[in-house]
């Protein structure tokens, strides 16, 4: 046995051992529907492990360094130092500010939650005591945890995290805005937070999901969330993540779609140490429409790793996917965007494309844009670039003037700007732009 | 040019228009694979020492290697131990001219349409005709000798000229490469083996036919083209098989190797049993093609029309390591009824300047199902790296399936690399303008799909651009409508 097999191990030990704990501590509750799946999510993962680089949907992202450490799991809303005042830096104007710390809703330091005729926003721990029956009902429903184990590991695991619900033909003009903030000031923690987002016919919002860390401890995420659109509902669906130098990040965003039904999402990357999201959506009905927008801004040894699935089961669907990366220092972006259309999707249209910029001669990009078909009346297409910065364009800006370091961020803004625009969230959109600026800057 | 009237002919006569048997008595080995039927093998062949502890070496890997099941591909196990590893037509005799050449063997490849006769061969191809698994028969051998290129069967060469072999044989697909390669090596029975030397323009196409004759005998074939520098060779390779209705096992490896300024450009038109329109028979063809652009300036070409094969595995691939060297891959990939084709190339940028360009072509059939898998890869020390691909499928009813399993892996900022893939089906706008102006609508498929594949085809040699369009013709009969 090689010695990252042992520290794997030491890990799944820890958490076996945690499982136990709680399982010890349902007394009697053990028979009740979620608690039924989180026993069997936790069998999944303890058969299943830690995901190794074997695995084809693994191959370029090496999880090994992250298990080294000693996480300690986050069970409950710890003591902490931050003031409303510091987190009221990171709010959006005009939208719904929810706070997560290490994965489990802080009530102090958020807005007042929404609990209307129209629409409930707040934690999923409440909403679980407040109407279980209708969390039962799409709880891990949509996530599947049997061959995915870092899923099962936050289903066995779920306590807390988002919970948005919108009720039939409601639409709700207030984004909401959900924090999560990673407290790596005195402890190395990992946290799950588990969210749900459920929308009922004809029902509209934008959500914005917004990773960070306080403090430069080692601290692991893995969050799940779960998306329901019911028909003719409208999601638009944003992630960004800002975290620390040592910050591990493994993300599942789970897509159901019913007919009409419109989703667009954007993830925007450019913090973290390890990142891994999966983004997945599954067409459940005809007609439905998704757009995928993501970008990656690497630097340093960070390692970004994108896996999208666009799952066309259903016919007349249409899929958009744009991803973007700008990889610079010693970092890694992997892209892997998958295009599945079932035999009876027939008058399907699907899109994708990757492009990629990379800026130092240590940059590596894995990119694999699959399509896998099996209905003969459709139109797809993918298309996958690499390369660097146009010396024509270089020259151009140049020979007006513009210094070398100017034009160079004036293209490389203009390259982002493709997936910062689909963002429609005015305050967050400026905010990702100055973001841009600085980082580019740097 | 192809006449509407020949076409219409082939359609109408869809059944595998190669599947007959040649009566010939064969000299076998029993079946099986173990170390005696290697030593076998090589005592047959009267095979140097080194070479059949080479093959030793590959048995003892292959034996450590699991079957690979990753590809999207799928059969049911092969027995390893129920394959003929060796059968020779019993005339063992050398052939002075082609006279003397066994009159069966000879009306086997009228029918085929090989042009074996002098006389009847199409201007400037000479053909290394392999039937099972020795060469029977070489032509042309003496105009190209005075050139000093070498053109003869793998058992030739093995005794002529062993340095070559020792030097390039395993050069590029080593025994432990993959399992069919490992197996290859370990029971190869022949193949072809070219060598140009420096500065040589190679006057004509060469060719080789190969043929699975006896029941069976898995084909165990071993190609090696050497192109020195400066020269230049245009190899074509053609596959026809007999109908048989037990699945044939076919684990070939050619090796290319162009040294300092050489160029090599490789064809096949592949079309063997591809089984019936229930999916029994066909051959298995798994196969391992690679060539190395070992010197600079130097450049590989494969053309590839896969139309054959019940199961189709394979990848050839170019390593660019010479400075400025260039790699192409061109390949229909045709599949109907219950076909099943996983095919595509590796480019491994490692010098400076290279250039590769990928066109994929894949059309799907009846229940087939068609992949392309491609991997670019360009090394940290490969600046100002160059890829294109294009990989499009077309579709054709819907019960058959197009995928696409792109991979690339670049580790150099001056490295620009683009990939498209499209999918669709013919538009119903393109049938209707043919079906308006009096075109069936078979042969409006027929003429749709070579417009579609033309930017391939029209890297072939000229007589096998015709085979190949008259091949995409009969082998989409059927799958209209």
């Amino acid at each position: 046995m090689t010695k990252t097999e042992i520290e794997n191990t030491d890990l799944k030990l820890k958490l076996v051992s945690d499982f136990q704990k709680f399982e010890k501590s349902l007394n009697g509750k053990a028979n009740s529907i979620l608690n039924k799946i989180k026993i069997d999510a936790f069998d999944c993962f303890n058969r299943l492990g830690f995901p190794v680089k074997k695995l084809e949907e693994w191959k370029y992202t090496n999880i090994n360094p992250v298990l080294k450490h000693d996480f300690k799991q986050s069970t409950q809303l710890a003591k902490h130092t931050l003031t409303k005042d510091f987190v009221g830096k990171y709010f959006l104007k005009d939208a719904v500010n929810l706070v997560f710390i290490n994965g489990f809703f802080d009530e102090s330091l958020s807005d007042k939650i929404t609990d209307n005729d129209s629409c409930y926003s707040g934690s999923l721990a409440e909403a679980t005591t407040k109407f279980g029956d209708f969390v039962e009902q799409h709880f891990s429903k949509y996530a599947d945890f049997k061959s995915n184990s870092m899923t099962a590991l936050n289903t066995a695991f779920s306590k807390d995290g988002a919970f948005i619900y919108l009720k039939k033909n409601s639409v709700n003009n207030i984004p909401v805005h959900i924090l999560y903030i990673s407290d790596a000031v005195n402890n190395v923690m990992l946290s799950q937070p588990r969210n749900l987002i459920v929308l009922e016919e004809g029902s509209s919002i934008k959500i914005s999901e917004d990773y960070f860390t306080v403090g430069s401890n080692y601290n692991f995420t893995n969050a799940v969330t779960e998306i329901y659109c019911a028909q003719n509902s409208n999601l638009e669906h944003y992630k960004i993540q800002n975290d620390g130098d040592n910050s591990f990040h493994i993300g599942t965003t789970q897509v159901h779609q019913e007919r009409d039904s419109k989703f667009s999402d954007t993830t925007v990357s450019w913090g973290g140490s390890i990142i891994r999201n999966n983004l997945n959506s599954v067409f459940n009905g005809t007609n439905t429409e998704c757009h995928f927008y993501g970008l990656y801004l690497l630097d340093g040894k960070q390692h970004v790793d994108n896996h999208t699935l666009a799952d066309h089961k259903m016919p007349n669907c249409f899929s958009n996917e744009l991803y973007k990366g700008i990889i610079d220092g010693s970092a890694t972006g992997v892209f892997n965007g998958k295009i599945m259309v079932h035999p009876d999707a027939q008058k399907t249209n699907a899109y994708q494309s990757n492009n990629n910029i990379l800026l130092s001669d240590d940059a590596t990009i894995y990119s694999k844009p699959q399509l896998e078909i099996f209905a003969d009346d459709v139109k797809c297409s993918h298309g996958a670039t690499s390369g660097q910065l146009s010396k024509e364009e270089m020259f151009y800006l140049r020979s007006r003037g513009i210094s070398e370091n100017d034009a160079r961020i004036l293209l490389l803004n203009a390259f982002a700007s493709d997936v910062i625009d689909s963002v429609k969230i005015d305050a967050l959109r400026i905010k990702l732009y100055h973001t841009l600026q600085l980082k580019l800057k740097s | 040019m192809v006449k509407e009237d020949d076409i219409l002919e082939k359609v109408t006569s869809s059944d595998y228009k190669y599947g007959f048997y040649t009566d010939l008595e064969m000299d076998k080995a029993p079946k099986g694979l173990n170390k005696e039927i290697i030593e076998l093998i090589s005592s047959k062949k009267n095979e140097p020492e080194f070479l059949l502890e080479w093959r030793l070496k590959a048995y003892n890997i292959w034996l450590k290697m699991t079957e690979p099941n990753w590809p999207n591909v799928k059969y049911p196990p092969i027995d390893y131990n129920d394959i003929i590893y060796y059968a020779a037509p019993k005339t063992k005799k050398k052939l002075g001219s082609l006279d003397e050449l066994d009159p069966a063997i000879k009306n086997t490849y009228d029918k085929l349409g090989i042009p074996l006769e002098e006389q009847l061969i199409l201007a400037g191809v000479a053909v290394d005709a392999v039937l099972d698994s020795v060469s029977v028969a070489t032509t042309y051998k003496e105009k190209l000798a005075e050139l000093g290129i070498i053109f003869c069967s793998m058992s030739e060469a093995i005794v002529n000229h062993p340095q070559l072999i020792k030097k390039y044989l395993g050069a590029v697909v080593p025994q432990s490469d993959n399992y069919f390669a490992a197996l290859n090596s370990a029971v190869f029975t022949d193949g072809s083996f070219v060598y140009i030397p420096k500065n040589v323009r190679c006057p004509m196409e060469l060719s080789t036919y190969f043929r699975i004759n006896a029941e069976n005998t898995g084909q165990f074939e071993r190609t090696l083209i050497i192109a020195d520098e400066g020269s230049y060779v245009s190899y074509l390779e053609g596959c026809t098989a007999p109908m048989r209705d037990e699945n044939q096992l076919h684990a070939a490896v050619v090796e290319l190797i162009a040294l300092k300024n050489a160029e090599i450009k490789y064809s096949t038109v592949q079309n063997w049993y591809p089984g019936d329109a229930e999916g029994k028979g066909g051959i298995y063809n798994f196969v391992t093609k690679r060539g190395i652009c070992s010197g600079d300036n130097s450049k590989i070409s494969w053309t590839q029309v896969e139309t054959g094969s019940s199961i189709t595995w394979k990848y050839p691939s170019v390593i660019l390591k010479g400075d400025n060297s260039i790699g192409e891959f061109y390949s229909v990939a045709l599949t109907n009824n219950f076909q099943q084709a996983d095919t595509g190339t590796k480019m491994m940028h490692l010098g400076k300047n290279t250039k590769s360009r990928i066109v994929s072509k894949g059309i799907s059939a009846g229940k087939s199902n068609n992949s392309y898998r491609g991997l670019v890869q360009v090394s940290k020390r490969a600046d100002n790296a160059r890829n294109f691909s294009q990989c499009d499928s077309l579709l054709m009813g819907d019960k058959c399936g197009a995928h696409t399993f792109p991979y690339f892996e670049i580790k150099n900022k001056s490295a620009i690399v683009e990939h498209e893939a499209t999918t669709s089906k013919i538009g119903e706008d393109i049938m209707f303008y043919c079906n308006q102006r009096g075109i069936s609508e078979e042969d409006a498929v027929a003429l749709i799909v070579n417009g579609y594949a033309k930017e391939v085809l029209n890297q072939l040699p000229m007589e096998f651009a015709v085979e190949a369009q008259k091949l995409l013709a009969i082998s989409l009969e059927g799958s209209v409508g």
